[in-house]
């Protein structure tokens, strides 16, 4: 295992056994004076050239058991396993010592949110170097040499200066980049990646995930660990499916994502959205529910089980208009009831202006969802912003029901907003941690001018199928998916004819996620709510969206209908992102390494 | 960064600086006046002088003392604009003469007392967050302990110690090394324990982030974790507080020059004080603010360059 010729070795053929053995692996934290058990007994193996795929929801014990194959799994945890070997290395009884022998030599580390996992004091010259300095005692000189090599290797874009910057100064992908390089750096074995593409956009998540793919190739042993089955599907050759800390299934990946016979494994397949059609649930085949079961089942039951996979335009709202036998024609035929024209808004002024949005123009119609897309960056927020009237615009004009919206002065813009709702992606960070969920939705209730009553209170949490116990708790008690029903209660406070809803799936897991996507759908049959959809997960979109607009660098390079849009994308880029984005596609045993 | 916007950050720095010196000048000018006696008594020589009240009239008309007190603080102003600090009532000399006498010796005080502090606060945080559950306990005991410590008081016990008792080092401070010992010790173990509660806090939190565990994933050790990640990580706010600290010092100079009967600045403002000396007490209190000032945009500086992402064009190192 030379490190110094790594980036040229051919596919290593080191025969003998696998480079990860483990079982019985058990791991429990002490709190206090209790144990608490997070994992139970598990076995994995990974041989080399081969990948390994442990998937379940966040709190299935994923995460910790990566950490505890390389001993970092915290102080208060007790780590006990019949077998554990790294590349041939028995590790049960291991100290720090022989523990650190193997971080970064037999195993390398790529963790989830780059952001915070490479040092922000530190070049990535530096981090990457760091295998090589720590094991090899390598000259400094030499070493960046190499990690220049290494740079070059994960396809960094201009390594020669890219090798000199720290974290903050570069993109999602980069970091990653950085990330995969600096585990690589000794070209282990064995190469463990916690939720290495989690945040990232679709066409660095492809290129994040092809770099595992060589990894891989070149004879290297890959433990991925993620909760995004439509990525495993795309590397793994084996799946191995976790939930509260016990193995439920495992098996090759083709068997486990295309015949799966735990209802847990079926549930995480059903939330995948991407080839979901429009308007069909996705939880429904979710029988076991990870989260507390606080939501009465009852409510969803007029939504769901109208939805045989079409898109029940019937159940739309008495109120509603006739229609003609197409609904979709009659739907575009009405008056938009949001409508930007010509949307411009750049930061900052001369040479360094930042064009945010450029020349923007869409229609919102009653009943329907815009799905937004674009990669981070792109101007989907800054849109949402001139949307919501939080930021005025350069040029052109937002117009809210055929009437003035974006020009008007906020005294006289105050009364219309109840109109529209938002919902954002970070819903703790919108609340006030020190207000109860009561008072929060008081304080949107008081502020849309309705009765802010508990019993007005209660109805908005059935609305998005919580119980109304959930009233006197702090965000900081309520789990993700809970949090982010709150927020869209708040947002339903002041019965909006149009949610904005700003990635609000994308900090949540599949699962959650899917139960979230259905509430959206049910509420916008109840409340013929138009939705202004924006994400970068082209899964989400597809399933959520009747028309569909694609962002690139400020501009819309592509609207239209979704359908359309998806299976003949006019525009170069929006082909490379329906390409990019991962699908749930089971390869057949045949083509399976 | 653009050189205009340099020009601005500059312009807006000394305009503040500028502020701050004139905001320090009038309250000085006008707390000193609402402390008892009279300063005509002062420049005849003190309370005891027993002057006539010839004397003390024409004394009072000679300085302008007998105008009210916003046309005496006019002139002031006047003075300082021009750059004369003016001539000590009770010394007849010029204060800027006087001050630089004795702002050496204080200077030095402070920041031998500030490197002191920082040494002892670094060793402290490195050894603390590498010792388990009861070497934290032990040195979060001595952290707050040291940092609560009033100066006079530890200057006495110090005294007690190593000088009457143990008779290693002189009680007064004089030019030799050693006696220099007790003062900057004096002052630079309540700022240590002050300094080091922060940088144990910071790096402890430091190293639970993920970036520490990636480190750790690649093999570092644990005493190359705190030194190479934590321990700049811990610095930053540390030094940020120096420019403060450096003003604590000064102030704790006061009584420490005092008890070590040690010349400085420290000393020569608690007598001017005492003497109602209003030029004195306002060109020392102006000089202490300037070199605070200084000490603000120099930690400003120093943490701009230790923390990379302060600056835009990156790859410095």
């Amino acid at each position: 295992m030379s490190a110094g010729t790594a980036a040229l070795s051919p596919p290593r053929t080191d025969g003998p056994g696998p480079v990860l053995e483990v079982t019985g692996l058990s791991i429990s934290f002490s709190e206090g004076r209790r144990r608490r058990d997070v994992v139970h007994d598990i076995d994995l193996a990974v041989a080399p050239g081969r990948c390994v795929a442990v998937v379940g929801e966040s709190g299935s014990g994923k995460s910790v058991t990566a950490r505890a194959l390389l001993g970092l799994a915290g102080r208060t945890a007790r780590v006990h396993a019949e077998r554990l070997s790294v590349a041939g290395a028995d590790l049960r009884n291991a100290d720090e010592r022989a523990w650190r022998r193997v971080r970064g030599a037999s195993a390398g580390l790529v963790l989830q949110d780059a952001l915070v996992s490479l040092d922000p004091l530190r070049t990535i010259g530096r981090e990457i170097a760091d295998p090589l300095r720590i094991h090899l005692r390598m000259p400094p000189a030499e070493a960046r040499a190499r990690a220049l090599e290494l740079l070059e290797l994960v396809g960094m874009p201009h390594p020669a200066l890219a090798i000199d910057r720290r974290s903050g100064e570069l993109s999602g992908g980069m970091r990653q980049r950085a990330l995969i390089a600096a585990a690589l750096a000794l070209d282990p074995p064995l190469l463990i990646a916690d939720e290495p593409t989690t945040a990232l956009d679709v066409g660095v998540q492809a290129r994040v995930l092809g770099l595992l793919e060589e990894a891989r190739d070149r004879g290297t042993g890959v433990l991925l660990i993620s909760h995004d089955l439509a990525v495993v599907s795309r590397v793994a050759d084996h799946v191995v499916v976790l939930h509260d800390g016990r193995v439920v299934e495992q098996g090759p990946a083709a068997e486990i994502l295309g015949a799966p016979r735990h209802p847990i494994t079926r549930a995480l397949i059903a939330a995948v959205p991407t080839d979901v059609p429009r308007g069909e649930a996705l939880s429904r085949a979710a029988a076991a529910d990870p989260e507390p079961p606080v939501a009465p089942s009852a409510p969803s039951a007029d939504g769901t089980a109208a939805a045989g996979g079409r898109r029940p335009v019937e159940a739309a709202p008495a109120e509603a208009p006739p229609m003609s036998a197409d609904p979709r024609v009659a739907r575009d035929a009405e008056a938009p009831v949001l409508e930007g024209f010509g949307l411009a808004k750049s930061f900052g002024s001369g040479a360094t202006a930042v064009h945010a949005v450029a020349d923007a123009s869409f229609r919102l119609h009653r009943g329907r969802t815009l799905g937004l897309v674009g990669e981070s960056g792109s101007g989907k927020s800054t849109l949402a912003r001139l949307v919501l009237g939080l930021t005025p615009p350069d040029a052109g004009e937002v117009r809210l029901d055929g009437g003035a919206w974006s020009t008007l002065v906020e005294r006289d813009r105050r009364p219309l907003r109840p109109r529209i709702g938002a919902v954002y992606q970070d819903a703790l960070g919108s609340f006030d941690p020190r207000w109860s969920v009561r008072r929060i939705l008081r304080d949107a209730l008081g502020a849309a001018r309705m009765p802010a009553s508990d019993a007005a209170v209660a109805a908005l949490l059935e609305q998005v199928h919580l119980s109304p116990e959930l009233a006197a708790r702090h965000p900081l008690a309520l789990s993700g998916g809970q949090r982010q029903r709150v927020a869209i209660a708040r947002a339903l406070a002041g019965s909006p004819g149009i949610l904005v809803c700003d990635e609000p799936v994308s900090a949540l897991d599949a699962t959650v996620q899917a139960r979230v996507l259905d509430l959206f759908d049910e509420l916008q049959r109840k409340h013929g709510l138009a939705i202004l959809l924006i994400s970068h997960d082209l899964g989400v979109i597809r399933h959520m969206s009747d028309t569909i607009a694609v962002m690139r660098s400020g501009r819309i390079i592509e609207q239209g209908d979704a359908d359309r849009v998806f299976t003949s994308p006019q525009h170069e880029a929006t082909a490379a992102l329906i390409r990019d984005s991962p699908r749930l596609v089971p390869r057949a045993p045949g083509t399976n390494r | 960064m653009p050189r205009s916007r340099v020009l601005r950050r500059v312009a807006l720095r000394l305009a503040g600086a500028v502020f701050v010196l004139w905001a320090v000048a009038t309250l000085t000018f006008f707390a000193i006046h609402l402390v008892p006696g009279d300063p005509a008594q002062a420049i005849l020589g003190g309370p005891g002088s027993q002057a006539s009240q010839e004397a003390l009239d024409r004394v009072r008309a000679d300085y302008g003392l007998d105008q009210p007190l916003l046309v005496q603080y006019a002139a002031m102003l006047g003075r300082l604009l021009s750059g004369d600090l003016g001539d000590s009532y009770a010394l007849k000399t010029p204060v800027a003469g006087l001050i630089g006498g004795q702002i050496l010796g204080t200077l030095v005080l402070a920041l031998l007392a500030l490197v002191v502090a920082w040494v002892l606060a670094v060793a402290l945080a490195l050894w603390s967050t590498s010792a388990g559950r009861a070497g934290r306990a032990i040195a979060g005991g001595l952290e707050l302990t040291a940092a609560a410590l009033p100066h006079f008081w530890l200057a006495t016990v110090l005294i007690a110690v190593f000088s009457t008792a143990l008779g290693w080092l002189p009680p007064v401070s004089n030019d030799a090394a050693s006696g220099l010992v007790l003062p900057v010790v004096t002052l630079a173990v309540p700022l240590a324990g002050f300094l080091a509660q922060l940088m144990r806090e910071q790096m402890l939190q430091a190293l639970e982030e993920p970036f520490a565990v990636s480190a750790a994933a690649r093999g570092e050790t644990a005493a190359g974790l705190r030194f190479r990640h934590a321990l700049r990580h811990a610095a930053l706010p540390a030094i940020n507080l120096s420019g403060w600290a450096v003003g604590y010092l000064i102030s704790g100079a006061v009584v420490v020059e005092t008890v070590f009967a040690r010349p400085g600045l420290g000393r020569t403002l608690l007598r001017a004080t005492e003497l109602r000396d209003v030029p004195v007490v306002v060109g020392v209190v102006l000089v202490v603010a300037l070199v605070y000032v200084l000490m603000t945009i120099a930690t400003d500086v120093v943490s701009r360059l230790a923390d990379p992402r302060t600056t835009h064009s990156g790859g410095a190192t």
